[in-house]
């Protein structure tokens, strides 16, 4: 949101940490410390690329009380939109972004006697942070920590030296070592939490076992990484502002209105906090509804939409707008 | 029945069977036992679910018949009856200290007692949306005096004279879940001695 007060930072370092996980370090441009934030948060990264500005969320994963600068780690996607395939080829030491405050939708439950973390891949971005924070605290914390390949798991020694393998578990697919999720379900102490992230199959698979080992919903905890899905380009026409703007084919409907020049409310853009919720006028087509916020009967109602991840299969949609 | 009127109002929406539970915990207060009686009666409340449930007890002063006999009928895991709610809280916590993910609280009686337990197992980390209650018995309310912080048990008039510091208290449905309580204020803060007659709101 451009309105939207914003930081101005420097790339200060970038690491190849794996051939497709590229770690960059942020400080601020005027050298002053950058907002502490807490375990689990995110900011929205303005990229500039070729097409366009894109803005990317990405858990911060450097230590929430040091604001000396700030470290998020970004994997190559193969189906980057572009977002991704520019910080890993044409973001270098020197440049400037400007990048939100940071913002929290995946918290630690600070209720918990236990922090029981289950990251896929790329999916330990958020605990990263965490585990700092409650190793500062002295909190109780497991990490059970799954990746394809050993070039998969981007953390997997700075975690294990941080916190020795008592509390750091691996496992790797194409070494035939997998979770086995209703062991480490079975007997944590009352007042665990649960928290996961990762592949969207990962999270249900957890979410489901959590759910048949007995576990009551508010201990278990999930983050997806969601980017909006390309799909074919239609008309979208603002009821309130009379505009008419074209929705491209990789752009979500959030970027076409932020592209036209306007502000529309938006946090995660990732379909998951609900920030962007907006009613529906008119639908030329199918809502192809992508977020994980709105209920089943909410999507079967066809009156609200997530912009910043949702789009149609159809010629044009209005919104109240 | 209890009616909704704020949101910090709890409400206790009845027992039901989590039919996903390793280890149901359930507590009764006096009438509640008729609560566990009746959850009997549904078709997922089997054998096995209470072979795999402890169940604490507490008459709390009440004759409650034939209850107990009838609760051991269930065939329980194990059956504790308790003399009173604060030999009940102790074993809660004996119980919850070596509780493991997987254990389902159950709550029925009447409102403090609900309380203290969800109170209890918050203690432990246990969400209180995540305790399954019913309200069962007297309407009496616990009310903590916001003046001079002072607890009464058994509160059963509105406006009530705090027993620590002498003001006339309104009971209030604003209710801290950390405490288990309602708030008193002072009723005649801006018209000193104008205090309307005590009325018996929860008997």
């Amino acid at each position: 949101m451009t309105g939207t007060p914003s930081l101005s930072v420097r790339v200060a370092e970038t690491e190849a940490l794996t051939p497709t996980v590229r770690r960059i370090r942020l400080v601020s441009t005027s050298g002053a410390a950058l907002p502490l934030f807490s375990g689990g948060s995110h900011v929205v990264v303005n990229l500039p690329t070729p097409r366009g500005v894109l803005r990317n969320p990405y858990s911060l994963t450097s230590c929430p009380t040091d604001g000396s600068g700030y470290e998020i780690c970004v994997q190559r996607s193969i189906t980057s939109r572009g977002g991704s395939l520019y910080v890993h080829e044409a973001l270098n030491p020197g440049d400037t972004l400007d990048i939100s405050y940071p913002v929290n939708l995946f918290p630690l439950d600070r209720r918990a006697r236990k922090h029981l973390f289950v990251a896929g891949g790329i999916g330990i971005t958020p605990f990263l942070a965490m585990m700092q924070q409650l190793a500062q605290e002295g909190g109780a914390f497991e990490l059970h920590y799954a990746m394809r390949s050993p070039e998969t798991g981007a953390a997997r020694a700075a975690v294990e030296a941080r916190y020795g393998t008592s509390r750091v578990r691996t496992y790797v697919s194409s070494h035939g070592t997998r979770i086995s999720l209703p062991d480490l379900l079975e007997g944590q102490p009352l007042g665990t939490h649960l928290y996961v992230c990762g592949p969207s199959r990962l999270i249900d698979d957890v979410l489901l076992q959590a759910r048949e080992a007995g576990w009551p919903d508010e201990n278990v905890h999930s983050e997806r990484f969601a980017a909006p899905p390309p799909g074919k380009p239609f008309v979208l026409e603002l009821a309130r502002s009379g505009r008419s703007i074209q929705v491209g084919s990789h752009q979500s409907v959030l970027e076409a209105i932020e592209a036209a020049g306007l502000d529309a409310p938006n946090l995660c853009r990732g379909g998951a906090c609900g920030q962007c919720e907006t009613g529906v006028v008119a639908c030329d087509g199918a809502l192809e509804h992508h977020d994980h916020f709105l209920t089943p009967d909410e999507r079967a109602g066809g009156r609200k939409f997530m912009i910043c991840i949702s789009r149609i299969a159809g010629e044009r949609l209005v919104l109240d707008l | 029945m209890l009616s909704p009127s704020i949101f910090s109002r709890p409400l206790y929406p009845g027992l039901r069977v989590d039919r996903f539970a390793k280890v149901n915990l359930i507590l009764a207060e006096g009438e509640g036992a008729h609560a566990i009686l009746d959850l009997a009666q549904s078709p997922e409340a089997t054998p096995a679910f209470f072979a795999r449930a402890t169940l604490l007890f507490c008459a709390n002063g009440a004759s409650m018949g034939s209850a107990v006999a009838d609760l051991d009928a269930l065939a329980p895991g194990a059956l504790w009856t308790l003399p009173t709610i604060d030999t009940t809280m102790f074993r809660l916590r004996g119980v919850l200290q070596t509780a493991t993910m997987g254990t389902r609280i159950y709550a029925a009686g009447t409102e403090p007692f609900i309380g203290r337990v969800i109170a209890e197992a918050a203690t432990f980390g246990v969400d209180p949306r995540s305790v399954i209650t019913e309200h069962r018995g007297s309407l009496r309310r616990r009310v903590q005096c916001v003046h001079c912080k002072g607890m009464m048990e058994e509160v059963t008039h509105s406006p009530v004279t705090c027993a620590h510091c002498g003001l006339s208290l309104f009971v209030r449905d604003h209710y801290s879940r950390r405490l288990g309580a309602f708030q008193g204020v002072c009723i005649d803060a801006e018209a000193p001695g104008d205090i309307p007659a005590a009325e018996e709101l929860y008997p």
